[in-house]
């Protein structure tokens, strides 16, 4: 019954969204917002929410062109460049968002090959080649000033090929403030308190975490925007005054702990590793010892309500206003794949980056299952996947928007998304164009009449089209039988047609497997693919795990397994977890490579496009840098019979002190001719006897 | 005598070399009877791994071994299985050299004693005769090259047969009379392994015995000797540490050696009593039930010495017998050492009180140990207390049957000053009894 008036309330939005679309197309129209005035815009002073508001629709009217389609140009090419010296990047995902938010440093030359400097090829940078938008709107605006604290907030939505629907929700906040120079921070306006004081009281640099309920299908669904591995991952970099990291580490998870309701306060030194490679700052900053890196996986964490509580809170608005009105945990949960995470890291605060900003990006993906679960229908809005619907932006939020890829759908031939936009915005993302249909949240016209937006995506086509393979993932799986060796697989797909491409392969490994490295081997082709870089940490007993990096260049259409042994420790019968035969978790590999463009693929360019524009490689051409998580593993010890410890105990002191017994016994006494003794009678006539004093017999 | 030796080596190559070459040379390394964490081949090859990856062996908690091995398989790895079987045809050899040494020894003692007529007269067929003690380091040395558990652990390529070597030519050296040689072997065992630590005692008595001089405290010669063999030992001792800080500039192998024989962190099963019972301890008593177990092998050092200190070669067979039993990693290597030395008892064979039982028993154990270990580890249908139960009874066996022979050395020492057919006051024939 409930689930009738859904659907009546469902369709009575499409209808008002319609009649809407018409009714205010003239208006919609005129209303575009191109991401080089919202940099204008948060150029104006924010003395009130209301004034900046106000600057947003102002600014967005003047700059209304007449163009009916008009796209939202965000051609920007995002490129890991050589990460000591040039740390003014910003992730891939920056791009769809917000580009110009984090100015562009100096395009740096591509060409260097990643296994000449294994150091500096790590791409935890990115380059935004360009923001020049491929229309030709020229920005004229000038450089934003210096702003003081921004949110922005946004939900990208994407039908995935399996008919599943990828949710991914982001908020930003960029907090000007200057902690590390000693001045006291006690004035919070955007920014969580409660975090800022724990980041500027550890000298935190940079902060990762994530809690992830599920595992995600690269195959399937193709890369999420931020990877994540199953349970919590944590990864901190420390600023370099931190003199005692390791303390500052072990206080600042049990703080997370605290205010994420997580286990956190499990990472200790068995599971916490200093990764020489994989994991280098995102932010600025060029320091890259990782001496200041921290980097823990939990990966039998639960993820669960109150996590994302915590998280909520954290937002400017939490979950009254804007975008996280959205998230029900009762709807955030019943889902196939459910990740937040927060970022917090330094970036630039102009182009010209003369001051830093501190950045937190709050974001939370969900997978939702409706296709199994709506009878067969095919279709999904906003109410069915979170049971609300959008009806006004955050008001403390400089953008509030709304993305859905309609990138397979240009004609409107797969499916039919209700209400329609007109705003349309093309990006570059993870090596492939992908074309977005944009809301504006922040413009009252979006919600059309009846105050409230609720997308509708009704799929025409029973199947959905061709779903690119993606160009790397992993596989992870533990060979052998027995409970007293095995050998951990990792399998590593280089899709692309005619690339190599190299990859940084990360494993951490409980000290209870006890690898063998001299077992390491890896194979692409059937051949032994030697890596060019090994970083090889062993463990210690119940100090700390196992550390695998290497680099391992992949050919192009390959498989790379890499395989190595491990023996299976029998603890001490308290170490194991409550339910010993259910098994250890062994965090997901991480593999961090530099993907050669999808784009840059097309070489018969099919797509039309000036031939002048295609036939030296251009920036499309390079590589984008990408994080795939393998899945986590489980793996079962022997385990000793937990009933018996006082048997035990018993046991082998009796084995001892049967030792003890006839040694002693054959050191103390010397042999003797044995005299018989007397019988029980005459002992007892005996003791009479002497009662008497009669002598003896 | 040399030619049956020559041919029980050849056979015994060739045994170790047929293995070697068949599909049991993989499975056997994996067995934990044969390697533990100490002595496993794998490890071996993992320390020189890290080695060559720019790592400290010492750095991870997978290699044990002593920075000398290291040295040493750094230039002979290619020849890892050739480097065994000269190890067990080294000890093979030593063994009979010394047990030919000692017989040699206990027979000179014998004749003087029979001259003097200061045996009683029915204990006649008590004394050794030339015949029996012919054969006897033949037998030594066979027993040592052919036992089953010997060529297991030389096919798994433990170092515990480097061990066996080491110890083997410290008891050589010690029999033959040359301190200095045997100090240094006897510290170069005691840095492979702290155990033979107390193998320290019945050298000194057996060198002592040799150059006549009687152990008595106020005697200065007695002390002259011993602070010289002590010297000895303590110097080349520490010549080993140095030389290992030097070869790897550091001193990470004293706490990944040593303190891991000691303190006992790695449970993986063996033959032994420790790994279920410190698996299985309540961790606040865990320091005090350590110190307890490893003191029990150093426990018995003196009471022993004092109890024969007139017939230190035994005393060096109670020892090698003590540490194997109650080591911390041991594995059947070590117990194959001491069993080497049965033979050369033979002539105790008619007090031994269950020697069949004790010997059905050790059999039996060593059958049960790779069935329950299937069951347990690979069919799941066990769990650990049937193997931990094996592992029981195996030292109860081996306890039973090191004390019996310790029974039986006393009792015959004790028949040969008071005559073998005892008669009690009432002159009816008499049992002997331990007061």
């Amino acid at each position: 019954m409930a689930a009738h008036r859904c659907n009546i309330v469902v369709l009575a939005f499409v209808l008002c969204g319609l009649t809407y679309v018409f009714v205010t197309a003239d208006i919609q129209d005129t209303n575009n917002v191109k991401d080089d005035e919202s940099g204008a815009v948060d150029s104006a002073p924010k003395t009130n929410i209301g004034a900046s508001l106000q600057s947003t629709k102002t600014e967005d009217q003047t700059q209304a062109t007449e163009e009916e389609r008009q796209w939202e140009a965000t051609k920007a090419e995002t490129n890991p460049a050589d990460a000591p010296s040039d740390n003014k990047a910003d992730h891939v995902h920056d791009t769809i968002q917000n580009p110009d938010s984090t100015p562009t440093p100096p395009a740096k030359d591509q060409t260097q090959e990643a296994a000449e400097e294994e150091r500096q090829w790590e791409a935890t940078e990115v380059k935004e080649a360009d923001h020049v938008p491929v229309t030709m709107q020229t920005p004229d605006v000038p450089p934003p000033t210096p702003a003081k604290d921004q949110f922005q907030e946004e939900l990208v939505i994407r039908p995935l090929h399996s008919g599943d629907i990828y949710a991914s929700f982001q908020f930003r906040t960029l907090w000007d403030t200057d902690f590390l120079r000693g001045s006291k921070v006690s004035h919070y306006r955007l920014f969580p308190k409660s975090l800022g004081q724990v980041i500027s009281k550890f000298s935190v640099r940079e902060l990762h975490i994530s809690f992830t309920q599920g595992y995600w299908r690269t195959m399937q669904w193709g890369q999420p925007f931020l990877p994540s591995p199953p349970g919590a991952e944590l990864w901190v970099w420390f600023q370099d005054t931190v003199t005692d990291v390791d303390g500052a580490w072990k206080e600042l998870t049990n703080v997370l702990s605290g205010i994420f309701c997580a286990s956190l306060n499990f990472i200790d030194s068995t599971n916490t590793v200093q990764p020489s490679a994989s994991f280098k700052p995102l932010g600025l900053g060029n320091v890259t010892d990782q001496r200041f890196l921290r980097y823990a996986v939990l990966p039998r964490e639960i993820v669960c309500t109150e996590n994302l509580t915590p998280w909520k809170k954290l937002l400017p608005c939490g979950s009254k206003a804007g975008l996280a009105v959205l998230m029900k945990s009762e709807k955030l949960f019943h889902s196939s794949f459910h990740s937040q995470a927060l970022h917090f890291r330094p970036v630039c605060q102009d182009w010209k980056c003369k001051s830093t900003v501190w950045e937190l990006r709050q974001t939370l993906n969900v997978v939702f299952d409706l296709h199994t679960s709506g009878q067969g229908k095919r279709e999904w809005s906003l109410f069915k996947m979170f049971s609300r619907t959008l009806t006004e932006a955050c008001p403390l939020a400089s953008s509030s928007k709304v993305y859905v890829d309609v990138t397979d759908n240009p004609q409107g031939e797969l499916f039919e998304l209700s209400p329609t936009t007109p705003l349309l915005s093309q990006a570059v993302v993870l090596g492939d164009r992908r074309t977005y249909s944009v809301y504006d949240l922040t413009n009252q016209a979006t919600f059309g009449q009846t105050r409230s937006l609720n997308m509708l995506l009704r799929w025409r086509a029973a199947e959905s089209g061709d779903m690119l393979r993606p160009l790397l993932h992993g596989e992870r799986y533990v060979a052998g039988y027995g409970l007293q060796t095995g050998e951990i697989h990792t399998l590593m797909y280089n899709n692309h047609p005619y690339r190599a491409f190299p990859v940084l392969l990360l494993e951490t490994v409980p000290w209870y497997l006890r690898l063998y490295i001299h077992t390491l081997t890896v194979t692409s082709k059937g051949r032994d693919n030697k890596p060019s870089y090994i970083h090889y940490q062993p463990s210690k007993d119940r100090l700390r795990p196992h550390l695998l990096e290497m680099l391992v260049q992949m050919p192009p259409n390959s498989v790379t397994e890499v395989t190595v042994q491990f023996e299976r420790a029998l603890l001490k019968w308290t170490e194991y977890t409550p339910d010993p035969n259910h098994g250890f978790y062994v965090g997901s590999s991480v593999i961090s490579a530099l993907v050669p463009s999808v784009v840059a693929m097309d070489t018969n360019s099919t797509r039309e496009c000036p031939l002048f524009s295609s036939f030296f490689p251009c920036k499309e051409e390079s590589s984008y840098f990408m994080r795939v998580y393998t899945e986590p593993l489980l793996v079962n010890l022997p385990t000793p019979d937990f009933s018996m410890p006082y048997n035990v105990i018993c046991l082998t002191c009796t084995v001892v002190a049967v030792g003890y017994g006839s040694l002693y016994n054959l050191l103390t006494r010397n042999f003797q001719v044995e005299e018989p003794s007397p019988g029980l009678a005459k002992r007892l006539a005996n003791i009479i006897r002497r009662l008497r004093g009669v002598p003896l017999l | 005598m040399a030619a049956p030796l020559t041919l029980l080596l050849i056979v015994a190559v060739t045994i170790r070399a047929v293995l070697f070459r068949s599909s049991l040379a993989e499975l056997i390394p994996e067995r934990v009877e044969v390697v533990s964490p100490l002595n496993a081949w794998k490890r071996v090859v993992e320390g020189l791994a890290l080695l060559d990856l720019g790592v400290s062996p010492y750095a991870g908690d997978v290699f044990h071994e002593t920075p000398l091995i290291i040295y040493l398989f750094h230039f002979v790895i290619d020849y890892a299985e050739i480097v065994f079987m000269i190890a067990d045809a080294l000890t093979a050899v030593a063994l009979y050299l010394a047990v030919k040494g000692y017989n040699k020894t206990v027979f000179r003692k014998q004749k003087y004693t029979l001259e003097a007529e200061r045996y009683p007269l029915d204990c006649l067929e008590l004394i050794h005769t030339p015949k029996e003690m012919y054969y006897i380091p033949l037998k030594v040395a066979m027993f040592y090259l052919l036992n089953p558990f010997t060529i297991l652990s030389c096919v798994a390529k433990s170092t515990c047969g480097l061990n066996n070597a080491v110890t083997a030519l410290f008891i050589l050296c010690t029999v033959k009379g040359s301190a200095l040689m045997s100090a240094i072997f006897l510290a170069l065992a005691t840095y492979q392994s702290i155990y033979p630590l107390t193998l320290f005692a019945p050298a000194l008595l057996y060198l002592l015995q040799r150059l006549y001089i009687p152990v008595n405290w106020q005697r200065s010669s007695f002390w002259l000797f011993t602070m010289q063999y002590a010297f000895m030992y303590l110097g080349s001792l520490w010549v080993m540490v140095c030389l290992s800080f030097f070869l790897l500039s550091s001193w990470d192998f004293l706490s990944s050696v040593y303190g891991f024989i000691l303190c006992v962190p790695d449970l993986t099963p063996n033959i032994g009593l420790f790994w279920y019972f410190f698996a299985e301890m309540f961790e606040h008593f865990r320091l005090f039930f350590i110190c307890v177990f490893q003191i029990n092998v150093f426990f018995y050092t003196i009471p022993l010495s004092i109890k024969l200190k007139e017939h230190p070669f035994f005393l060096i067979f109670m020892q090698i017998a003590v540490i194997s039993i109650f080591k911390s990693y041991p594995t059947v290597g070590d117990i194959a050492l001491y069993m080497a030395f049965l033979p050369a008892w033979n002539h105790l064979y008619r007090f031994l009180r269950n020697i069949f039982l004790v010997s059905v028993v050790l059999l039996a154990c060593s059958a049960l140990f790779p069935v329950l270990w299937h069951l347990w580890i690979y069919a799941g249908s066990a769990n650990s207390n049937f193997y931990y139960a094996i592992t029981l009874l195996f030292n109860v066996a081996q306890i039973l049957l090191v004390s019996d022979y310790f029974y039986a050395y006393l009792r015959r020492e004790h028949h040969l000053t008071h005559g073998l057919y005892l008669k009690r006051k009432d002159g009816s024939e008499a049992t002997l009894v331990l007061k």
